[in-house]
């Protein structure tokens, strides 16, 4: 009798304790239900207005795949999901009825795949994946579902039908950041600059960041020097926050930029009393005391345009958006406000640049240096014609060459510019 | 090349001693001869617990008070349905940690998703009380003072817990009896042991140092909650083989902390160590990172494999371990 109680009651514990699980975690979960009554729902209304779901701008079903949880309140999930229901909003679609999600699912082909036949059972119209190892998956299952947009992030396939790739110019940002980074380490008489990343020069995407960093903080102090430190992982709590004490204590950097999901090693900038530049969203509510500036995305200008082109014509998707590659000009990506931290003449510096790369006169790769002088109030840049050398003083753009094609940024980066070591 | 050193030996110690607390925990639990599964939950349990109550209070005592009893608490259950209703301990442990790790991220996202927001650390009064104290004098001994004398608070408090474990087990007499009921209870319960309150209390202070280890582990990620990124990071279940390795002597669980804790860190620091010693450590870093990200799994892999190898008369195992004691069965 005993034992039965005993059975019992575990059991009872072991069900409990796994809804508290899927009430948390599984959001597929909650999906799925969702699903279920709303699926019904359209079907009723289907077939009361026959041939109207064919509309000139029909509302869609957006489906979404994310690497992380939904419910995440900072980082690039959070950035992602902050961008597609903010994009709904702007074109008229209601993220709470039109939007399906199956997130924390892992660069696994078959998991992808299940998460893809997931949201083409609910009836999705356009499906984006989020993270980079969703790429050979999407690729496949456009081919098998011809009438669902494919929209992969940060990849570079795609087809001539229902598959595209969609990523942004963030070294932009990050130059800007850099400027911000530059300027401190000019005051505090510190020529070392950190950068936590997550890769270094495997990846074109860490790659032409730290780069852009690099050159942004040059621009202003031209003797600084970066010390990138690789993680070799996105996202790594405690790795984070070791590296960024390791590039604080021995190589003795007063700011510290970052590539990397967490906000960790903005938090050890904090304790150790020295600056940082965040990514992805704005850390100064978790660094007060140090942080400058971050690189920001605003997803939402590209799901915006993805999902008003898909509601009007979804045939001539690769025609009317295509592969999208944009920037500060598009206000796809961005800097968040500069904090108090930052030294007085930053936002003019940063300004100027920004004005020059909104405006197309120049940009990051190319053959011209900005160079910035002056105190607040009177800072004035200067376009210097410099060859873009590689840290081993390899020439990659003639002085004064137009930039690098956006291929070499996108794709086959894989050099770091003149002032970055990695220590690592 | 000093700073090296003294950052990678800081850095073995100051990530690594929560391992500390949940072995010292689950070497208590051990020793009244049951097999605690659920570290890695009652640590996410007091460390979620500990904080927000914490940063509410503004008090790091009643932080350390709100861990030991959110986490004694979990044990109080598990004491209950293992002991009171025997049911089976592999079971029960497991379902905690399943649980507690849920319950974390349920609070995590309901409170970061609430009008209160996840209060952040940085600058507030309990992170004040977390900083390292510097000891006078001891603390500007080059290397070791930095090292040994210039700690959190919590990190004191976790060498002392487990030295007063080790006098409680080995000179005292209720830590005799503790040590009977593990080996055999059935001998104990003749001694008029009371077998039941004893498994009760030490479970319960047991899961209660664990949860001091897990708010040990929040303070020390500086306090951001993520919402797939759980804090504990697997070092409960660390904690359970660092159990073996140690012997279940809580004197060798410092030990076995320093030894896993010094791999732990050769995976993210091996690059500066690389740089300092170029011609003897430059080696480290032909090495992939992935192998030196693995390596603490790998030695807990052969820690295991070892220990199980050399299964003879000088293993502490607790004889009763894993096994309820029902009086009738006997």
């Amino acid at each position: 009798m005993r034992k039965l109680v005993s059975l019992v009651l575990t059991a009872a514990f072991a069900v409990s304790s796994c809804w508290a699980l899927a009430g948390c975690s599984g959001k597929p979960a909650e999906t799925t239900a969702a699903t279920t009554t709303k699926a019904g729902e359209t079907t009723a209304q289907e077939s009361q207005k026959p041939g109207e779901s064919k509309a000139a701008t029909a509302s869609i079903k957006v489906g979404a795949i994310y690497i992380n949880s939904q419910n995440d309140t900072a980082g690039y999930t959070f950035a992602h999901h902050k961008g597609i229901t903010e994009g709904m909003k702007q074109v008229g679609l209601d993220p709470s009825k039109d939007l399906y999600i199956v997130d924390n699912v892992p660069e696994d082909d078959e998991k992808v795949k299940q998460a893809i036949d997931q949201l083409a059972g609910d009836g999705c119209d356009i499906i984006f994946g989020i993270s980079f190892g969703y790429i050979n998956a999407m690729e496949e299952k456009a081919a098998e579902y011809p009438d669902i947009i494919f929209s992969h992030a940060t990849g570079y396939k795609s087809n001539d039908k229902n598959f595209n790739n969609y990523f942004g110019r963030i070294y932009q940002a990050r130059y800007l950041s850099g400027i911000a980074a530059g300027y401190k380490s000019l005051a505090l008489k510190n020529n070392n600059i950190g950068y936590v990343s997550a890769w270094g020069t495997e990846y074109a995407e860490t790659c032409s960041g730290i780069n852009a960093f690099a050159m942004g903080a040059r621009s202003v102090n031209p003797d600084a020097k970066i010390h990138v430190y690789e993680i070799s992982t996105w996202g790594d709590q405690e790795k984070e926050r070791q590296a960024a004490q390791v590039l604080i204590d021995t190589y003795k950097c007063c700011v510290i930029g970052q590539h990397c999901d967490s906000a960790q090693p903005q938090i050890v900038a904090n304790e150790k009393g020295v600056f940082g530049c965040g990514y992805n969203s704005d850390m100064t509510k978790e660094a007060p005391k140090a942080h400058l500036t971050a690189a920001v995305w605003n997803w939402s200008a590209y799901y915006a345009t993805a999902m008003k082109a898909a509601m009007t014509d979804k045939g001539s998707f690769m025609q009317s958006v295509g592969n999208y590659y944009q920037g500060l000009s598009a206000g796809l990506v961005d800097i968040s406000e500069l904090s108090g931290n930052c030294e007085p003449e930053t936002a003019e510096a940063i300004k100027l640049a920004k004005d020059l790369m909104i405006s197309g006169k120049w940009d990051v790769f190319s053959g011209v240096k900005l160079v910035f002088s002056g105190a607040a109030g009177s800072v004035a840049v200067e376009q210097k014609n410099d060859a873009l050398k590689d840290n081993t003083g390899a020439e990659k753009v003639a002085a004064g060459g137009a930039s690098v094609g956006d291929d070499v940024i996108q794709g086959s980066m894989n050099y770091y510019v003149d002032g970055v070591t990695q220590v690592n | 090349m000093l700073d090296v050193i003294t950052l990678f030996l800081f850095s073995i110690i100051v990530y690594n001693i929560p391992l500390l607390y949940g072995t010292a925990g689950e070497i208590m639990i051990e020793k009244s001869g049951s097999l605690n599964l659920g570290v890695e939950g009652t640590m996410a349990i007091g460390a979620v617990a500990g904080y927000l109550i914490g940063m509410r209070s503004g008090s790091l005592l009643v932080a350390c008070l709100v861990s030991f009893a959110a986490s004694g608490l979990v044990g109080l259950l598990f004491a209950f349905l293992t002991v009171t209703l025997q049911a089976n301990q592999n079971v029960t442990g497991l379902t905690i940690t399943t649980f507690g790790v849920a319950f974390y991220y349920f609070i995590g996202n309901a409170v970061s998703n609430s009008e209160a927001k996840w209060p952040a650390l940085g600058g507030s009064r309990l992170d004040a009380q977390f900083q390292p104290i510097e000891i006078p004098l001891l603390s500007k001994i080059p290397v070791i003072g930095k090292v040994v004398f210039s700690h959190s608070i919590l990190i004191y408090l976790g060498i002392l817990i487990a030295i007063l474990m080790w006098f409680y087990f080995e000179k005292t007499n209720p830590g005799l009896k503790l040590r009977a009921i593990g080996e055999n209870p059935g001998a104990a319960d003749s001694l008029g042991v009371n077998i039941s309150l004893y498994k009760y209390i030490h479970i319960i202070i047991g899961s209660g140092i664990m949860g001091i280890g897990g708010l040990y582990m929040a303070l020390n990620m500086g306090g951001t909650f993520e919402g797939s990124n759980c804090w504990i990071n697997g070092y409960g279940w660390i904690s359970i083989a660092l159990v073996i390795f140690a012997n279940w002597s809580p004197a060798k669980a410092i030990l076995g902390t320093l030894i896993f804790g010094f791999f732990n860190t050769l995976r993210v620091q091996n690059a500066p160590l690389a740089t300092a010693f170029p011609t003897t450590l430059g080696w480290l870093t032909k090495i992939p990172a992935q192998f030196f990200s693995a390596l603490p799994f790998i030695i807990t892999l052969i820690v295991l494999i070892l220990s199980s190898v050399r299964k003879n008369n000088n293993s502490n195992e607790p004889s009763a371990i894993g096994r309820n004691y029902y009086r009738e069965d006997r």
